[in-house]
């Protein structure tokens, strides 16, 4: 189970590395789609179910379909991908440079563990959130009420769009 | 499982320095927070703890709202001023 674990979590970065580095938006969402997939597969193999499932439907299902509607009301030619082109040639050494300095710590503060997964059932999770963490699940949803209408209020069409 | 959720963080990091497509930088800002939820859903399983996966709903929520403040920011950037990469409102006013 853990080999199937590591498999997957190569399968998550390389989707990840692809996904920053393709020029065509649609493209880089489909590698998303994967990464995501893959870590929902690493989410199950960790017992962790519920967060699989959940992974699947909200990441996979709703947020990508969400930018899929949204790539496909703006304009994405290709002069707009030779542009993305052009500028990703010269300009990803400096961040890669500041990211790898970021790693170097954050991986050798890691100590390897052997910690075997124990399976986390939904019904625990369930009664978790509804239980001692009551408070959080009603911030969440306060917060989503305050995007939903965010949004709303946003992407609404007014008089000076010109349409 | 750290090191992969590690990982994942700097290589949404560096899609966020790196790109400057607003699309671009939103996705890469969800494969940065997916690797905190990675590290918090290996950690919950590691000690058959359900909060780990409780943040990680938390952070799902975050996911979902950040998303859709920043898809519709780019939508209306991009109706009224035809805005497509964030180097472009370097000079935002009131």
């Amino acid at each position: 189970m853990n080999g199937f674990v590591l498999w997957a979590g190569a399968t998550a970065l390389l989707a990840a590395l692809m996904t920053v580095t393709r020029t065509t938006i649609v493209h880089a969402l489909m590698y998303l789609v994967a990464m995501l997939l893959a870590l929902a597969a690493m989410f199950f193999a960790l017992g962790a179910s519920f967060a699989g499932a959940l992974q699947i439907l909200v990441y996979a299902g709703a947020i990508v379909a969400v930018f899929v509607f949204v790539v496909m009301t703006v304009e994405a030619g290709p002069a707009i991908a030779a542009q993305e082109r052009a500028r990703l040639r010269g300009a990803w050494r400096g961040p890669a440079l500041l990211v790898a300095l970021l790693l170097v710590p954050l991986l050798a503060g890691l100590v390897p563990g052997t910690a075997a997964a124990l399976p986390v059932s939904a019904k625990a999770v369930g009664a978790l959130l509804f239980g001692p963490w009551a408070l959080a699940v009603e911030l969440a949803s306060f917060l989503l009420l305050a995007a939903l209408l965010g949004a709303r209020h946003l992407a609404r069409r007014t008089p000076e769009d010109g349409q | 499982m750290l090191a992969i959720a590690a990982a994942l963080f700097a290589i949404g990091l560096f899609g966020v320095m790196a790109r400057r497509g607003v699309l671009f930088q939103l996705l890469s800002l969800e494969i940065m927070l997916s690797g905190p939820a990675l590290a918090f859903v290996a950690a919950g399983s590691a000690r058959g703890d359900p909060q780990g996966q409780g943040m990680f709903i938390l952070i799902l929520v975050l996911a979902a709202a950040e998303v859709a403040i920043g898809l519709s920011l780019y939508l209306r950037l991009s109706r009224i001023a035809d805005v497509t990469d964030s180097d472009s409102i370097s000079d935002l006013q009131g």
